[in-house]
């Protein structure tokens, strides 16, 4: 589906991507990782067709660059930082709706599944929302409409835990049939999400590797902690993470997304110490959430 | 509705959110309102007297201005948008390149010519009210002369800011094409000429291929059909186009130029990087 022969790129005298290969099909989800400078954001931006470059890059076998609109249309974008866009949120909804040939309304509806309520906030200028607001509202824009590629670049970085997992289920509903490339700095951010993983570095895929998928990416666990003793810091992130306090600082219970079960262990293992007890159980998220 | 009007909105409404353009409207409206408040309708100047009077002010005063303005609010607001991102999110949808950029020019233009227009209008408005006679054939070559002045330096910015890789630059670009402009106004080139040091006839032709003097000579010639107060290069100019041939030749070539960078900006545009 999505094909880099040959890619290559400079800026001035910098090489920053070096005759990449690459080959994604339908329904492959890829973490495009590297640190920085490594060449991801260049190898995105020649997807989208922003960039010239040596090589040729095609999407169903077109170019993205000369035949934009048709690509572009099948492609959906999500920035790792959102534009400082100044423009009312109900004109960038409508504009991208009727560029992308999709109805507002579809954009409105993932938003909302997303816990943002995009009516309220129509004429509020985008740039004045807060970093979460921002980033669902470029989720939604992608996901609101029939995108077979989705390029993200660390996309539930600013989302809450709860959004975070509203954020899985609706990448979950789109498995068969949607492609995606996930970009992100450190690979246990994004593992999860992913069947593939490619590595880059100096602007050349120095790893190209498959990823064990046992969990759904929909799964849901019911966490329940006990810790040796009251704690002010561990506290603070199990409140971020939505934690409940059941027993004076001692015994907590949460929720955690599936995919984002490798990043919760990492939290806790910084406070190993403090541990007596944890406890995780897969539940039926739809009965959870409601 | 299309790409390019889609597109031309959205630029419209950016900028109508955009400090730059606060400022911009606030300007001109300005000059009008104090040139009523200090009483210019009632003074004279080589005949002139009441609205025309006023309107002579308002476009000598936009012309120092308005280049200037629109160079850098281009530059660095396009320049700007491309280093911020705004590009690479807005260019990930799918938007011809022709329409992004030619609606970007078409919502840019609305929105810079549109309080240099309404400023001059509203002092025709106002003139009607307070029974001021209205100069009418000097009010719509003002029209199409401004026009064609936001016209010329808006695809010059445009250029620009598709050349300069960031607003820096972009921004210093500008800044010295509108001063070389200003340097080659009449002043200095007969300076030059006094000096000797240029043929009179280079220095005439410098000053008609420079928009800036060209529209300095045409607002003159709407109250001095002679242009007696340019001296002999008058003969020149009179001579080669006459005195109405000069005044259409004011509104084609600045657009001839404008349309020109743009088109230069837009073929850069298409096979360049875009963020």
């Amino acid at each position: 589906m999505i094909r880099f022969e040959n890619v290559g790129k400079d800026f001035r005298k910098n090489r920053v991507l070096d005759s990449v290969h690459l080959a994604v099909e339908l329904g492959e989800r890829i973490a495009l990782i590297g640190s920085n400078g490594a060449g991801k954001t260049t190898l995105i931006r020649c997807l989208l067709g922003e960039y010239t470059h040596q090589g040729t890059v095609t999407i169903d076998g077109k170019e993205p660059r000369s035949e934009r609109t048709q690509v572009l249309g099948k492609v959906g974008f999500v920035p790792q930082l959102p534009p400082p866009l100044k423009m009312p949120v109900g004109q960038l909804v409508s504009f991208a709706a009727a560029v992308c040939r999709t109805d507002a309304g579809r954009i409105h509806a993932v938003a909302r599944r997303l816990g943002l309520d995009v009516e309220p906030i129509l004429a509020r200028p985008f740039n004045r929302l807060s970093g979460g607001m921002k980033q669902k509202l470029l989720i939604a824009i992608a996901l609101g409409r029939d995108a077979q590629v989705l390029v993200m670049d660390e996309p539930a970085a600013n989302l809450d835990p709860e959004a975070r997992h509203i954020f899985f289920a609706l990448l979950a509903e789109r498995l068969e049939k949607t492609t995606m490339i996930i970009s992100s700095h450190r690979l246990d951010e994004v593992a999860p999400l992913v069947n593939r993983v490619v590595e880059m570095d100096m602007g050349k895929i120095v790893l190209d590797d498959r990823v064990a998928e046992e969990s759904k990416l929909s799964a849901l666990f019911q966490v329940r902690l006990t810790l040796a003793r009251a704690d002010v810091a561990i506290a603070r992130t199990l409140v971020a993470w939505q934690f409940a306090d059941r027993a004076d600082g001692i015994e907590w219970h949460g929720q955690v997304s599936g995919p984002d079960r490798l990043r919760f262990i990492g939290m806790v293992s910084r406070y190993v110490g403090l541990l007596s007890r944890i406890e995780m159980k897969e539940v039926d998220p739809a009965v959870v959430l409601q | 509705m299309n790409s390019l009007l889609l597109t031309a909105r959205l630029d419209i409404v950016e900028s109508l959110r955009a400090r730059w353009f606060m400022l911009y409207s606030l300007v001109f409206g300005g000059i009008v309102a104090l040139l009523f408040a200090f009483g210019l309708t009632e003074s004279r100047v080589l005949g002139f007297i009441g609205l025309s009077r006023l309107l002579v002010t308002y476009i000598q005063l936009t012309m120092a201005i308005l280049p200037v303005f629109v160079l850098i609010t281009t530059v660095r607001s396009v320049a700007g948008d491309r280093e911020a991102g705004v590009f690479e999110y807005l260019l990930s949808l799918p938007v011809s390149l022709s329409a992004w950029f030619w609606g970007k020019i078409i919502g840019r233009y609305v929105t810079i010519f549109l309080p240099v227009f309404v400023a001059m209008f509203g002092a025709v408005l106002w003139a009607m009210f307070k029974a001021i006679e209205v100069p009418w054939a000097m009010f719509f070559y003002y029209t199409g002369l401004l026009a064609a002045m936001a016209w010329c330096f808006l695809g010059i910015g445009m250029l620009i800011s598709t050349l300069a890789r960031s607003t820096d630059v972009a921004q210093g670009a500008a800044f010295m094409v509108w001063l070389s402009m200003l340097l080659f106004l009449d002043l200095i080139l007969l300076g030059v000429m006094i000096q000797g040091r240029v043929a009179p006839e280079v220095a005439v032709a410098i000053a008609l291929l420079n928009p800036l003097q060209v529209f300095r000579t045409a607002s003159l010639a709407m109250f001095d059909p002679q242009l007696i107060v340019l001296g002999p290069s008058a003969y020149v100019i009179l001579d080669l186009f006459g005195s109405a041939g000069y005044r259409v030749y004011a509104l084609l070539y600045p657009v001839a130029i404008g349309s020109l960078a743009a088109l230069t900006g837009y073929l850069t545009f298409r096979r360049s990087d875009l963020p």
